[in-house]
C-alpha cells in the first residue's frame, strides 16, 4: 500500500532499479494496429529464439507509437546505449534482429529511428545518451518526417511502457500528479490549475475543463460523480483506443485528480463495446490501483475515497452524448434529454455529475505536474496544449500524430502525413466526425484550433482528419454521413429523426442520378429546422456534412443533378463499365474476378462486359494491368 | 424448448445475474452477458431478467432493441462485423460488403444458411490506418483484398471443422 508522496517515490525508485536496464528489452508495439499487423507471430517468435538461445532478454508487449502505417514496430533498449525503433519488423528478421540487440548493435535492415535522449515528458528531464558509432545512418526521432514537429503529451507513454504494469506506469512518473495534487493542493487550487492551463474537453465541444469542474464542485447534492466519456464513437478518430490500450493508468490518475477536485467518491468509464482490448486493459488497471491503495479509501492518507467502474457501451453512437450516455450508465436506453440543467449539477440519477473524455483526463496529470503555465504556453490563444489528430484515408503516413494546437492543416497533412499517394490530388479534409464538415485543399494553410475549424465551418471533434483526393465523390461522402446519422439517430426528437431520414432520400437520390433542380433548396431548409429544432447535438450539428459539402463544391452537386455524372466516379448508378478492345489482351484477370460472371471473351482475344448483368463493384478495373477498363 | 435446453438457459441465467447486483442499473451488462453466453436474447430469458432486476418487461425490450449489440434472433456462430466509418468508406467498404456477400451469399443482417457466419455493419471500428476492415468476433483483419479476405474467412471455417 502507498499512502503518501513519501511511500510512491521509494515504490517508484524501487520499480526504476528493478527495471535498470541490466539486460536488453525489447518493446513489441501490440495494440489493436500492432497486432492486426502480425505483432502476435513476430513477438512469439521473438520469445521463442531468445527461450532456445537461452538469453538473457526481456521481450515485453507494449503500446502504440501513432506510426501505424509502420506496424509491426519494436524498441530495442539497451543499457547504456540509445532507445533504437525498428520499423515493419516480420518473422523472418527475428534471428538477425536478436543479433544484434545481444551485440550491443543496430539491425540496420529495419531500424528507423533512434531517441537522442532518454526524456520524461511529464518531468521535464532528458539525459542525453552516449555517441555511439553503431547509430551511424540511424536518423534521430526527430528528423524522420513522420514525428517531425510532434510533441507527445497525451501519448507520452504510448509506445514506452507495458500497459499491464503499474510499475513501469510509477517508474515513469505515474502517479505523483495524483500524489502533489491530493496532498499540497486544495480542490479549489487544482481547478484554479486546470483553468489557467487553458485545458479544453478533447471529446468534441470544447468546453473549458476547469469551468465544468467547478460548476460541479459548487453544485448542491450529494453523491457527486466523476465519469470518463470512453465512447469513441466519431468514424475515424481511435486515439482514445490506442490511450486506453497503451496507457491505462494515465486516464485513471487524471480522474482521481479530478474526483478530489469536485468532490466525488465514485467514478464510472463508459468504453465501447467495440474495444475489447481497451475494456480488459482498464480493468487491470483498476485492480492493480486499488491494490497499492491509489483507489480505495483514504487515498493518499488525505480521507478522500474513489471508487471507479467499468460500463460497457452496447453499439448506440448517441451515447457519445452525455445525457444519452448517462442514461446508458442508469441501465436504460441512451436517449438524451434536453439541457435545461446541464449535467455538472443534475446528471447521473439528478446527482452532480462531471464528465470528460478520455483524452481530457489524460492531460489532467501533465497539467498538475508540468504547471499550468507551462501548458498553457502551448498552442494558440484560445485552444492550448496538443491535440492527438488520427490521420486517415488517402494519405501516405496514416496514423496517430499529436501536435501542439495551431499548426497548420498542410504541417500535419503533408509534413507528417507525408501528403496524398503519388499520382492523386488532394481534394478535401474532413474533420470532426459525422458533426464536422469537409474542408477543400485550398485552406491548407488553416491552423488546426478549435475556433478555425469552426470558422470554416467544420470542427474539431475528437480529432479525427480523413484525408480525401480526387477519387473521393463528395456528394458520396455526404450521403455517407447523412446514412450514419440516420442509422444513429436515438429518434427522440422530430426534426433529428425525420430530418436525417429525408436529407438522406434527397441524397441518395442524386446519387443515383434522379436528383431534381429543387433539391438543394430542400436541403438547406431541411437542415435550418434541424440545427435550430433538434434536441441534441447530434440532430443540430447533423446537417452539417451537406451544409459544408454545398458551400465548397456546389459544382459535383449540379454535376450530378443536371447532367448526371460523377466527376469522381464514385457513384455507382451514374457509371458504366467498358472494355477497350485494343488495349485488352485477353489475360481473363477480369472475368476471373467478376463476382457476377458478366465479363465473357475467348482467351487472349479481348472481351467483353454484358452491362445488365454488371454491378458495377470495380473490381475488374483494379485488377486490369493494362488500363483496358474504362468508366464513364 | 427441451427440458435439457431449459435447464441450461436456467444455469446460464442464474449465473449471470449472480455477477451484478440486483438492481436496475445492471439491466445492459447483464443482456450484454447473456447475448455473450447465448448468442441471442429468446423471450424467456429477458422475462427473467426483469423480475429479477426490478425493472418493466417494456423497459427491457426497450433496452434491448434500441442497442446494436443485442439480438433477439439467433446469430451464427461467428459475427462479421463490416467497418463502415469515414476511412473505410473512402477506402472502399462497399467493395468489402459485396467480396462478403460473394463469399458468404449474405448481406448486412443476414445469417447464413448454415449457421456459421452472421454479417453485420458497425460505425467504426476504430483501426482507421487499416481501412478497410473487418472483424470476425474479436479480431480485425486490415487492408482487406479479396484474396485476404477469402483466407480471413477460411480461418474460421477450419476452426468449426477441426
Amino acid at each position: 500500500m502507498i499512502t503518501s508522496p513519501e511511500q510512491l517515490a521509494e515504490y517508484r525508485a524501487k520499480c526504476r532499479s528493478a527495471q535498470t536496464l541490466l539486460r536488453p528489452r525489447l518493446l513489441v508495439g501490440m495494440a489493436t494496429c500492432g497486432l492486426a499487423s502480425g505483432a502476435a507471430k513476430v513477438f512469439a517468435a521473438l520469445r521463442e529464439e531468445a527461450a532456445l538461445r537461452g538469453v538473457d532478454i526481456d521481450i515485453v508487449a507494449t503500446g502504440c507509437k501513432g506510426a501505424c502505417f509502420l506496424e509491426p514496430l519494436i524498441d530495442a533498449v539497451i543499457p547504456g546505449k540509445a532507445r533504437v525503433t525498428y520499423a515493419g519488423v516480420t518473422v523472418e528478421d527475428v534471428p538477425d534482429l536478436l543479433d544484434a540487440v545481444l551485440a550491443g548493435a543496430v539491425y540496420a535492415k529495419r531500424a528507423l529511428a533512434r531517441e537522442t535522449a532518454e526524456c520524461l515528458l511529464i518531468e521535464d528531464c532528458a539525459e542525453p545518451y552516449p555517441a555511439d558509432a553503431n547509430l551511424e545512418g540511424v536518423p534521430a526521432y526527430d528528423a524522420v518526417p513522420f514525428f517531425h514537429g510532434q510533441l507527445h503529451l497525451a501519448m507520452r507513454n504510448c509506445g514506452y511502457l507495458d500497459p499491464t504494469s503499474i510499475d513501469e506506469y510509477i517508474a515513469r512518473g505515474g502517479y505523483a500528479a495524483a500524489a502533489r495534487a491530493l496532498t499540497t493542493m486544495t480542490p479549489e487550487q487544482i481547478i484554479e490549475a486546470i483553468k489557467t492551463s487553458g485545458l479544453r474537453g478533447r471529446g468534441g465541444g470544447g468546453f473549458p475543463t476547469g469551468r465544468k469542474w467547478e460548476s460541479c464542485r459548487k453544485a448542491h447534492g450529494t453523491p457527486k460523480y466523476v465519469v470518463c466519456n470512453a465512447d469513441e464513437g466519431d468514424p475515424g478518430a481511435y486515439m482514445d483506443r490506442s490511450i486506453l490500450e497503451s496507457d491505462p493508468h494515465s486516464v485513471l490518475e487524471g480522474m482521481i485528480i479530478g474526483s478530489f477536485a469536485v468532490g466525488a467518491n465514485q467514478g464510472f468509464i463508459y468504453v465501447r463495446e467495440e474495444y475489447p482490448l481497451a475494456v480488459e486493459r482498464l480493468r487491470h488497471a483498476i485492480t492493480q490501483a486499488e491494490e497499492l491503495g491509489l483507489l480505495g479509501t483514504n487515498i493518499f492518507d488525505t480521507g478522500h475515497d474513489f471508487t471507479l467502474r467499468i460500463n460497457r457501451g452496447a453499439g448506440a453512437f448517441v451515447c457519445g452524448e452525455s445525457t444519452a450516455l448517462m442514461a446508458s450508465l442508469e441501465g436504460r436506453v441512451g436517449e438524451p434529454r434536453a439541457k435545461y440543467i446541464h449535467t455538472v449539477e443534475s446528471g447521473l440519477w439528478g446527482k452532480p455529475s462531471c464528465l470528460n473524455n478520455v483524452e481530457t483526463w489524460n492531460n489532467v496529470p501533465v497539467v498538475i505536474q508540468r504547471g499550468a503555465e507551462w501548458f498553457a504556453g502551448i498552442g494558440t490563444e484560445g485552444s492550448k496544449g496538443t491535440k492527438v489528430f488520427s490521420l486517415v484515408g488517402k494519405v501516405r503516413h496514416v496514423g496517430l500524430v499529436e501536435v501542439p494546437m495551431g499548426m497548420t492543416l498542410r504541417a500535419v497533412i503533408e509534413g507528417i502525413g507525408g501528403g496524398v499517394p503519388e499520382g492523386r490530388q488532394l481534394k478535401a479534409i474532413q474533420t470532426g466526425g459525422p458533426s464536422g464538415g469537409c474542408i477543400p485543399a485550398e485552406y491548407l494553410d488553416s491552423p488546426v484550433d478549435f475556433e478555425s475549424l469552426s470558422s470554416l465551418g467544420s470542427m474539431m471533434g475528437s480529432g479525427g482528419v480523413i484525408v480525401m483526393d480526387d477519387r473521393t465523390c463528395m456528394v458520396d461522402v455526404a450521403r455517407y454521413f447523412l446514412a450514419f446519422l440516420k442509422d444513429e439517430s436515438c429518434g427522440k426528437c422530430v426534426p433529428c429523426r425525420e430530418g436525417t431520414g429525408r436529407m438522406l432520400d434527397i441524397l441518395t437520390a442524386i446519387c443515383e442520378g434522379r436528383g431534381e433542380p429543387g433539391d438543394i433548396e430542400i436541403l438547406r431548409d431541411l437542415a435550418t429546422v434541424m440545427s435550430e429544432a433538434s434536441l441534441c447535438g447530434l440532430g443540430t450539428s447533423a446537417a452539417n456534412p451537406v451544409l459544408t459539402t454545398l458551400q465548397y463544391f456546389a459544382d459535383e452537386y449540379q454535376a450530378h443533378i443536371a447532367d448526371h455524372t460523377c466527376p469522381a466516379k464514385v457513384c455507382r448508378a451514374l457509371l458504366r463499365y467498358s472494355i477497350l478492345t485494343e488495349a485488352c489482351t485477353g489475360c481473363a484477370a477480369c472475368a476471373k474476378v467478376c463476382p457476377v460472371n458478366a465479363i465473357s471473351g475467348e482467351r487472349k482475344s479481348p472481351h467483353v462486359i454484358d452491362e445488365t448483368a454488371c454491378i458495377k463493384c470495380g473490381q475488374c478495373y483494379e485488377i486490369c494491368r493494362f488500363s483496358a477498363i474504362e468508366v464513364a | 424448448m427441451s427440458e435439457q435446453t431449459a435447464t441450461c438457459m436456467d444455469t446460464i441465467l442464474d449465473e449471470v445475474l449472480g455477477r451484478y447486483p440486483a438492481r436496475p442499473s445492471s439491466l445492459i451488462a447483464v443482456l450484454q452477458d447473456l447475448q455473450e453466453a447465448l448468442n441471442f436474447l429468446p423471450p424467456v430469458a429477458l422475462n427473467r431478467v426483469a423480475s429479477a432486476l426490478h425493472v418493466p418487461r417494456s423497459q427491457v425490450y426497450h433496452v434491448a432493441t434500441f442497442y446494436k449489440a443485442f439480438s433477439l434472433t439467433p446469430r451464427g456462430k461467428h459475427l462479421v462485423s463490416i467497418c463502415r466509418g469515414t476511412a473505410c468508406h473512402v477506402q472502399g467498404d462497399e467493395k468489402v460488403a459485396d467480396m462478403l456477400h460473394a463469399e458468404l451469399g449474405i448481406r448486412d443482417g443476414e445469417t447464413s444458411a448454415d449457421g456459421e457466419f452472421t454479417l453485420q455493419s458497425v460505425r467504426c471500428l476504430g483501426c482507421c490506418s487499416l481501412a478497410p476492415v473487418i472483424m470476425i468476433d474479436r479480431e480485425v483483419f486490415g487492408n482487406l483484398t479479396a484474396a485476404a479476405l477469402r483466407r480471413a474467412l477460411a480461418q474460421y471455417r477450419d476452426d468449426m471443422t477441426s
